[in-house]
Formats: structure tokens, C-alpha cells, sequence
């Protein structure tokens, strides 16, 4: 009878102990990447949020993150077991995670999950992208500054709506300052292939091209820059240190403000489903310096302008007049194009070379 | 003392058994040192590894779901190396599998005919049996390597897919992205237990290593294939026709291969999207050999790999072991596995130098 009683009492401290350690348990974060941490461009700025919160909250979080997940049916094993492991919020950093996400949160609707550049929500889904458009506009106005060929080599992965807003942000900021350059367009089918996305940079050189932007995630392009001797563009993170010299700047995808957000309003039981799509003015995107030994000092002045520009308003990428590429006025002057036009981009603007794939 | 690997007369039956057993010793063993020099603690890595993926219904279940695309490719890839055929290129011929049986969706996205799936099945197979029949035609007719051919072949199903997926199979409803639109439910494999992911596809998994088994070990034409692999010329002499046999074991692989294609986006993916296989195509090579070549040693080696994939995940959610670290791992069990498996043919001998051996003294 002794022992059953001293059993019960172990029993209950156990409870009371494990409670008081629940009270102060950790919130833990998940994060699903589709590539490497170190892939120097998409994931590797996903991770870098991912430190950021950890830096913010310390041992108030417990951040996990599980990298190159696949696609296809994997992901979403993956996403339930950081849902089943306890993460209170999940973020799903690729647009493919869309469905494997939507299927797992129905499941969990006491877990709050955070999915990158997609279009479906749920009470217990957000969806979050920046505006990366804003920052082609601005290296747009660069390359149209620096350019002595007029032409501009550009590095497209898919012909989503993301990369197609992307080259037609670039070319209207390449064209504000430099109505006669044009953009010469190469796609390789791929995110992330060093490969590919050098031999298409070697490509575009050979004809003509003395800037290159990407909108791929390897520094490879920029390696073939230096090289080459010509300029181009980071993507995704600061990439200087591929290309010294050839680096310009780059658009920096600074995902580590949101990331601290919706952790604190987790935190504080205010997290609620909805849809951002922030840009400079939010610091979702932040430009890498300005290369001072590349760039002119009143370039680097522009660029600053239209930065500020941006980030109060005055400036709008799309702003009226547009043309396509045929000459149809598909924005009139005076007006900007709507965030929904935006988001289902499927043309070029004039001074783009070349024809969408489909 | 020199250390020789000297031929056995026979197989070792006690060796067939005993391999696997010091390969799993073996790979503990070095896990227990890699995870403590890297600063992991051992003992709960290697169960984060090992245990906790399969610990309850649902992680078996995942298990079962990942293997099942790796065996039924790997019974049909088997047979062709048996027969000295070698197929490279099952990873392609799988996903022209998927995107044939797909493209029923695509076509009718709102029939509600109970004929869909066996209808898309069937289209599956025979989608992964056309792409086989290039490399098959070419080695026939112009005695064309078919590992090149049919490995290049991968490349070109790939860009297929990509090509249709970013294009004339996008959701009209899906803003541009690329993805086709979800399969309705007559186009998706039932699930076999509810509450997981366990989909019928995983009984296909089970009849094809069963069937695999009898026409192998029972039938003339199991026969037939292992003679023309292991004695091509004296198998010519009783009538096998080798270019028959070329045909039979590449159309076999690649109508299973495409069978696990048309499974896979009907079960557990439900849509097409650029990408379908995360390189089963190439992992049921692994597979085939771990399972050295025999259907039932393949349904082994099918969740072993699986299982090695799920723990991968799981040491980086629980213990948050980097992804590398958790593939070189993987890639240490897959090493010890095969090269175990030269102690069935070979015995290990310890010789003194300047003593004769055994073998040559007999």
C-alpha cells in the first residue's frame, strides 16, 4: 500500500514537473526547403529568416529545418511529421509545397502554416511572396546607365508569371534611362543548374550582351561574368563575392522580418491567415551595395533615388504608359497596373527580345 | 600476414543469410563513430534513423508508400540484368508512364467513368513499354548500346514533361503556374487504409514481386532469360533467340516502370507537376542489386532504401542533423549492404607470408 502510494505521488510530481516545463517549452518553428541551405541564392535566404528568428527570440524558439525535400510526394510526409514533431508554424518555401500543404493543414488546424508563392489559403494557411519586381526595376535603371552594347542578357528559368513580371520590371527600369537597350532573353529550364545557367551566360556575351541579370539561383553566371569582363546581377542574395567586380548589386530577398512577425503573433495567439506581398517598402527586399568600383557616383545616386522612390510610393515599376511588345498600350499614362494583372503576367513589354516559350 | 579473398566452389548458404546481418553491424557501428565525432549523440540518431520513422500505423505506412514505385521498377530491372540487358533507363520510361495514363485526366478532367483508373493504368504501362521499345528497337536493329540509349531516352521524357506541364496541361485555373489541374477521385488510386497515405498501388507492389517470383524460378521463360545472361552462346544453341529475349526484358522493365509512374501521380502526388520522380528510376538500380536480382530480395531491399530515405528526414527534424551528413550515412548502409555480399562467393583467408595457400596446394 506504502509503494502504490509513493508511486502515486512520484507519479503526480512527474505531471506537476512536466507541466511547469510545458509552460516554457519552447514555440518550435519548422522550415521545408527545396534546396540546400547552401545554395547561395532561394533557400540559403529562407535559412537565413530562419536564423533571424532564432536571433530575435532565442530560447523562446526551437527552429528545425529539413532541406532539399522534393517536390513530389515526399513533401508532404514531411510537412505532417514537423506538424506531428510539435512545430506550432511551418513554413513551406516552394511554390510545388502549395497542395502538400493545403492537404497536411487540414489535418492540423491547431498548427499555423506559412506557405512561399502560392495562391491557396486556408484558416490556418498564409501566403506570403515579396515583390522582387521592385527590385529589377531598380538594377533595371542600372544596367540601362552602364550599358555601352545597348543589349542586356537575361537568364530565365521558367516562363512563370514571377519570371516574366520579373523581365518586364527590368526592361521598363532599363528602358526609363535607356530607350534604345534591349533585353535578350534565354531560358534554361531550370532553377538552380551552375552548368546551364553559365553556358547561357557565355551565350548572351557572345552576342552582345555587357550586363546579364538572372532570375536562376546559381553565382554561376556571375563567375562567367568576371571572366568576361562584363557586369551583371545578383539574385536572391548578395553574390559580390563570385564576381567582384562584375557585381553590380543584387536583390536581396530578406525574408527575416515577416519570419520574426508571424512568430510573435504566434506567440501571442494573433496569428491570422492572409496573403502578403511585401517589397522595399517592408524590407521583404533590400538591395546589396551599390559596387562603388564599378558603378558611377551618380548612378549609384539614381539607384538610391528610385530605392526611396519606391519605398514611398512616387514610384510605381508599372506605371502607365505601358507598351507590349507590338506597340499596344496596355497601360495607360496616369494609371499603374493592378496587383491582380501583375500576379497573372503573360507578356512582354517592348524592348524584350524574342517570344514567351509555350 | 597477408589477408586473400579466395573463390568458394559454391555459394555460401550461411553467408546469404549472415551478410546482411554484419552489413546492418557494420553500418552501426560506423554511424555510432561518425555521429559521435560530428557531436551527435549516436544512440539517438541511429533510432531517429532506424526506429522512428516506422515506429507507429502511419510511418509504416509511408514506408510501404515509398517503396512501392523502387520495387516494381527494380523486378522489372532485374530481369533485364539477369539476361545481361541493361536498362538504364527506367527513370524515363516511368515518367512516360505517368504522363500517358495522365492524359486521360487531362483530356476528360470531369468524367466520373468507374473505367478511368484501370483505363489510365493500362495507358501507364503501355506509355513505359513504347519509351522502352526505342532502346529495345535500336539495340536489335543496329546493335546500339542500349545503356546509352536508353539513359539519353531520360532526358528527353523529362523535357516532355516539362514542356507539357508549363504548357498545354496547365490548371486553366491555376494562374499560370505549372501544375495540371488535381485528379478527380475515379482517376485516384483508393486508399487501402484509412487515415494514411496507403494507397492501392502498394498491392500492385506485392502481385508484381509475387508474379516477378513465379515466372523467375518457375516458368521457361524465367529460365530462358537467366541461361541467355549467364551463358548467352549455349543458351543460342537451344533456341532462345537473343534479340527476342532483348525485347521481352526491356518491354517487361519498361511497362513496369511505367505502371509505377501512372501509380505514383495517381496515388500519393495526384497531379502532374514538373516533377514526379525524385529519381526512383535510378534508386531501384540500387534496389535490384541490394535485392540481388530476385523479386523477394527486391521487396527487401525496396523498404531498406525506403526506410533509409524516411530516416533522413527524420534525423534532421529530430535531432537536426544536416542533410549531408544524414546522405552519407545512407550512403555508408547502401556501401557495407553490397560489398558484404562478396563474402557469398569468396572466403576471407589470413596467410602467414611464405606459406602456400589452400587452394593451390590441393
Amino acid at each position: 500500500m506504502r509503494k502504490v502510494l509513493f508511486a502515486a505521488i512520484a507519479a503526480l510530481f512527474c505531471v506537476a514537473g512536466s507541466t511547469a516545463v510545458l509552460a516554457e517549452d519552447p514555440l518550435k518553428v519548422g522550415f521545408v526547403y527545396i534546396g540546400p541551405v547552401g545554395d547561395h541564392g532561394w533557400t540559403y535566404q529562407h535559412n537565413e529568416g530562419r536564423l533571424a528568428v532564432e536571433q530575435a527570440f532565442g530560447d523562446k524558439v526551437q527552429t528545425t529545418f529539413v532541406e532539399f525535400v522534393p517536390e513530389g510526394q515526399d513533401a508532404e510526409r514531411v510537412i505532417r511529421q514537423l506538424a506531428v514533431d510539435g512545430h506550432n508554424l511551418i513554413f513551406t518555401t516552394s511554390f510545388g509545397y502549395m497542395n502538400p500543404t493545403i492537404k497536411v493543414a487540414k489535418n492540423f488546424p491547431d498548427v499555423r502554416f506559412e506557405h512561399c508563392s502560392g495562391y491557396k489559403r486556408a484558416d490556418n494557411v498564409s501566403t506570403y511572396l515579396a515583390r522582387f519586381y521592385e527590385g529589377r526595376y531598380v538594377i533595371g535603371r542600372i544596367a540601362g546607365a552602364v550599358t555601352k552594347s545597348n543589349t542586356v542578357g537575361y537568364i530565365a528559368s521558367f516562363p512563370i508569371p514571377e519570371v516574366v513580371r520579373g523581365i518586364n520590371a527590368f526592361t521598363l527600369g532599363l528602358r526609363s534611362v535607356n530607350p534604345d537597350a534591349k533585353v535578350k532573353v534565354v531560358w534554361v529550364s531550370t532553377w538552380f543548374d551552375p552548368g546551364k545557367e553559365g553556358d547561357a551566360a557565355k551565350a548572351l556575351i557572345d552576342q552582345g550582351a555587357d550586363i546579364l541579370v538572372q532570375h536562376t539561383d546559381s553565382p554561376a553566371p556571375l563567375q562567367v561574368a568576371e571572366e568576361r569582363g562584363v557586369h551583371a546581377f545578383g539574385q536572391a542574395s548578395d553574390m559580390a563575392a563570385f564576381g567582384p567586380n562584375a557585381h553590380l548589386s543584387a536583390i536581396v530577398n530578406n525574408w527575416g522580418p515577416y519570419y520574426v512577425a508571424r512568430t510573435q503573433a504566434v506567440m501571442d495567439g494573433t496569428w491570422e491567415s492572409g496573403d502578403v506581398w511585401d517589397g522595399i517598402a517592408d524590407d521583404m527586399i533590400v538591395m546589396a551595395e551599390f559596387n562603388p568600383n564599378s558603378l558611377p557616383a551618380d548612378v549609384i545616386a539614381d539607384a538610391e533615388a528610385t530605392v526611396e522612390g519606391i519605398r514611398s510610393g512616387a514610384i510605381h515599376p508599372f506605371a502607365g504608359p505601358i507598351m507590349d511588345q507590338e506597340g499596344n498600350e496596355v497601360v495607360a499614362a496616369g494609371e499603374n497596373l493592378s496587383d491582380g494583372d501583375l500576379l497573372g503576367m503573360g507578356y512582354y513589354v517592348m524592348g524584350v527580345d524574342g517570344s514567351i516559350p509555350n | 600476414m597477408r589477408i586473400k579473398l579466395v573463390p568458394r566452389q559454391t555459394h555460401s548458404k550461411v553467408m546469404t543469410w549472415m551478410t546482411p546481418v554484419m552489413a546492418l553491424v557494420l553500418s552501426l557501428l560506423s554511424g555510432t563513430v561518425m555521429f559521435s565525432l560530428l557531436g551527435y549523440p549516436p544512440l539517438e540518431s541511429l533510432y531517429a534513423f532506424f526506429i522512428s520513422p516506422i515506429s507507429d500505423l502511419y510511418g509504416l505506412s509511408e514506408l510501404f508508400i515509398k517503396a512501392t514505385p523502387l520495387a516494381i521498377i527494380a523486378v522489372g530491372l532485374a530481369m533485364g540484368f539477369r539476361a545481361n540487358v541493361w536498362n538504364i533507363g527506367a527513370e524515363g520510361q516511368f515518367t512516360i508512364g505517368a504522363l500517358t495514363g495522365s492524359a486521360l485526366v487531362i483530356y476528360f478532367p470531369e468524367s466520373d467513368n468507374v473505367l478511368m483508373l484501370p483505363a489510365m493504368l493500362i495507358l501507364g504501362v503501355a506509355g513505359g513499354m513504347a519509351w522502352a521499345s526505342i532502346p529495345a528497337f535500336l539495340k536489335t536493329r543496329f546493335n546500339t548500346n542500349e545503356i546509352l540509349t536508353s539513359l539519353l531516352l531520360v532526358y528527353v521524357a523529362i523535357l516532355i514533361l516539362s514542356t507539357l506541364v508549363h504548357g498545354p496541361w496547365k490548371d486553366p485555373a491555376g494562374y499560370n503556374f505549372p501544375e495540371s489541374v488535381i485528379f478527380q477521385d475515379v482517376a485516384t488510386l483508393p486508399i487501402i487504409v484509412p487515415g494514411t497515405r496507403l494507397h492501392f498501388g502498394a498491392i500492385f507492389a506485392l502481385l508484381v514481386v509475387a508474379t516477378g517470383w513465379v515466372l523467375f524460378s518457375r516458368t521457361l521463360a524465367g529460365f530462358q532469360v537467366r541461361v541467355s545472361g549467364l551463358a548467352p552462346h549455349a543458351a543460342r544453341y537451344t533456341g532462345v533467340r537473343s534479340d527476342r529475349m532483348v525485347w521481352y526484358v526491356l518491354l517487361g522493365a519498361g511497362g513496369l516502370a511505367g505502371l509505377a509512374g501512372i501509380i505514383e501521380v495517381a496515388g500519393p502526388i495526384g497531379q502532374v507537376q514538373p516533377l514526379i520522380s525524385p529519381g526512383y528510376g535510378f534508386a531501384a538500380i540500387i534496389v535490384a542489386f541490394l535485392g540481388r536480382l530476385h523479386p523477394l530480395g527486391i521487396l527487401f531491399a525496396s523498404l531498406v532504401l525506403a526506410l533509409s530515405y524516411l530516416g533522413g528526414e527524420f534525423v534532421q527534424i529530430k535531432l537536426g542533423l544536416p542533410l549531408g551528413i544524414a546522405g552519407v550515412f545512407q550512403g555508408m548502409l547502401l556501401f557495407f549492404l553490397l560489398s558484404c555480399d562478396v563474402l557469398i562467393n569468396y572466403r576471407v583467408e589470413f596467410r602467414r607470408p611464405g606459406t602456400k595457400s589452400s587452394a593451390s596446394s590441393a
